[in-house]
């Protein structure tokens, strides 16, 4: 029994091994590629988006593949780390000249507010099961798009001021108007960049890997797939599963606040439930609980979009159609029947090797 | 009087959710899917009875059945092409699956009809009805939208409790196999029932585009998820509780929108379905699912 555990773990290292590997590669070749000028400029304005979806992937998938909830509004944690670290960052612009420290901040503050929403909506929401538990995730998630929509903060030399009216009612003498009601957050210094995304990554990678492989990551699994076992074995099943949830949020808050940085100006209204969904189709084509899956899926999926340009019109057409047939390839009696035929095609050509491969794919 | 006023319009509004609820429900009740391509249908029907309205200058009821035959095409051959397959598969999996087909809806409408706004005509003519010496009007669209839905109503109950295609579909969603077993015919059962499912989601896209008449590839989305809430909200699976989560979403709306705040009125509405649910945790109307250990 030992012995087995034992290789168990070996086999969860190495494959957190390769995980690690995979990004920093990713990273070094994207970074080696933008040096020599070899990637268009429309691809490298996507890398910091496509670093906080994947932060977002990861985060989602420990709530939906390691926790087995499905969270419809997970962008709501990502708007709530967006602002209040917009308003970090730039109520320190007086105090804390450089920019790395302001975003590492903001990003900090972006992942408590997340993780203190998290606590709000976790408490209520995981006393109910399965599609409900669903709903009430997206029901947050347009109340808080609905309420960032009706804030105005702005700052002047006497510090924060807050209104829910309008801009004039912030009562301000000079100062900046930071976040805009239904403007969103205006005028925002880009302070997000590549490297803070791949650290970001990174962070992210190290939380969940080793939440997963911790006592308290292999409780919450034992929850997801026998709540009353688990229970009888005297899991506190409520401590774990907010501790999972909320873990999630603050991931997803701190990837917000990245997200932001990246723009000039960013609305409510792109963190909606289209973004929540974006994110968990990331989840769901990655594999459930399998992070790398996620991390290839939120990258291969972000940049789709702009490798389908020359389609123009059509792009979100394929994008569409693409999507759905992956999703039967995948999961289909008929398309598990074409994998088969391919597979032995490949095993035909490439003998003993691309068999290996396929039996891990299975 | 102006309470009369709003709760009328509130019911009207909750009676179009309430008939796309009805769409979602059926749909969960028998395949146990969240078809969140439900909405685009809506919008899918009300294209289609605007193009024949606008461009062919047919009557109205004309324009609704032409939408009901292409939702209902639609939804069938939506549920053989995309859903069928996976029927065996990870709910999760036929969620996406959904959402996909969802994102190819609204891609092909902006293709087909641009993404300028269009104004959808009026369907129902006449000036509506006055009560109390004109004090409360109400109007001929909101007459016509909640007397569709109350013959909706019935009908469907009646069509459920008495044909046999109704109490295949009852069998069904009790328990697929066991139904199998008995000789209902599974899959014909879930194609009827997305047809009649998507059937409906035409009406009520005619009915909330003659209300608010503004027409765009994405207009169904949000009615789409707030009549999926207000299919939990009664109870999903249960179509009395998606007829009573509808006209219940509906009124809040516009009492939200006329007492507390027109900015905030979805904040309101979502926060009245997280409490009921959190105090009654599947929905009004919903059955309690014990769980077996």
């Amino acid at each position: 029994m030992k012995k087995f555990n034992k290789q168990n773990l070996i086999k969860a290292l190495k494959g957190n091994a390769g995980t690690y590997l995979l990004v920093i590669a990713a990273y070094i070749i994207l970074q080696l590629m933008s040096a020599g000028d070899m990637i268009s400029s429309s691809l490298e304005g996507q890398l910091v988006p496509i670093c906080a979806y994947v932060v977002m992937a990861i985060s989602l998938n420990l709530t939906v593949g390691v926790l087995g909830e499905l969270s419809l509004g997970h962008a709501s944690f990502m708007s709530v780390g967006a602002f209040t670290g917009v308003i970090t960052a730039m109520s320190l612009s007086g105090v804390i000249p450089m920019g790395g420290v302001r975003l590492l901040l903001a990003m900090i503050v972006g992942a408590i507010f997340a993780a203190i929403f998290g606590v709000i909506v976790g408490v209520p929401v995981l006393r109910l099961r399965g599609d409900y538990l669903a709903i009430v995730t997206l029901a947050f998630g347009e109340i808080i798009k609905n309420i960032i929509n009706c804030l105005y903060v702005g700052i002047d030399a006497n510090g924060l001021h807050l209104s829910v009216t309008d801009a004039e009612s912030l009562n301000m003498d000079g100062g900046t108007v930071i976040l805009n009601g239904p403007m969103g957050a205006v005028g925002i210094n880009k302070l997000s960049g590549f490297t803070a995304g791949f650290l970001l990554v990174i962070v992210c990678l190290v939380v969940v890997l080793n939440f997963v492989n911790s006592r308290s990551g292999r409780a919450v699994m034992a929850i997801r797939d026998n709540v009353i076992a688990a229970e009888s074995v005297g899991i506190n099943v409520t401590r774990y599963r907010l501790m999972a949830f909320v873990t999630s949020a603050a991931l997803a808050g701190a990837a917000g606040a990245l997200y932001a940085m990246n723009y000039s100006t960013v609305s409510a209204a792109k963190f909606n439930f289209n973004t929540s969904i974006l994110v968990l189709v990331f989840v769901v084509l990655g594999g459930l609980g399998n992070i790398r899956g996620s991390i290839i899926a939120a990258a291969a999926l972000t940049i789709l979009p702009e490798l389908l340009r020359e389609f123009s019109d059509y792009r979100m057409l394929v994008y569409a159609i693409v999507l759905i047939v992956v999703m039967l390839m995948a999961n289909s009696a008929g398309g598990k029947r074409i994998q088969l035929w391919l597979g032995d095609k490949f095993r035909a050509l490439f003998g003993k090797f691309a068999k290996r491969n396929t039996a891990k794919g299975e | 009087m102006t309470f009369l006023t709003y709760l009328i319009s509130g019911i009207s509004l909750g009676s179009v959710y309430a008939i796309i609820a009805l769409g979602y429900t059926m749909v969960y009740g028998i395949a146990k899917m969240l078809n969140f391509a439900h909405g685009d249908v809506i919008m899918v029907g009300a294209y289609i009875a605007y193009c024949v309205m606008s461009y062919l200058g047919l009557s109205p009821i004309v324009s609704v059945i032409a939408a009901m035959i292409v939702c209902t095409l639609l939804g069938i051959i939506i549920e053989r092409l995309a859903y069928k397959p996976l029927r065996s598969a990870a709910s999760l999996a036929v969620l996406i699956t959904a959402i996909g087909v969802s994102y190819f809806l609204q891609n092909s409408a902006l293709l087909i009809w641009g993404s300028a706004t269009k104004i959808f005509p009026t369907v129902v003519a006449g000036d509506g009805v006055s009560l109390f010496g004109g004090q409360v009007r109400i109007t001929a669209v909101a007459l016509t939208t909640i007397l569709t839905c109350v013959v909706i109503m019935i009908a469907l109950t009646m069509f459920i409790k008495m044909t046999k295609i109704g109490k295949a579909m009852r069998a069904v969603s009790e328990d697929k196999g066991a139904a199998q077993l008995m000789g209902i015919n599974v899959n014909g059962t879930i194609s009827v029932t997305f047809a009649i499912g998507s059937a409906l989601a035409a009406i009520a896209g005619v009915l909330l585009c003659s209300a608010y008449p503004n027409l765009m590839p994405t207009t169904g989305s949000l009615p789409g998820i707030k009549a999926f809430t207000a299919a939990v909200f009664g109870g999903i699976g249960s179509i009395p509780g998606a007829m009573l989560g509808g006209i219940l979403l509906g009124i809040i709306e516009i009492f939200a929108k006329a007492y507390i705040s027109t900015q905030l009125s979805d904040a309101i509405v979502f926060a009245v379905l997280i409490i009921v649910l959190l105090v009654k945790p599947t929905g009004l109307l919903g059955k309690q699912i014990h769980e077996k250990v």
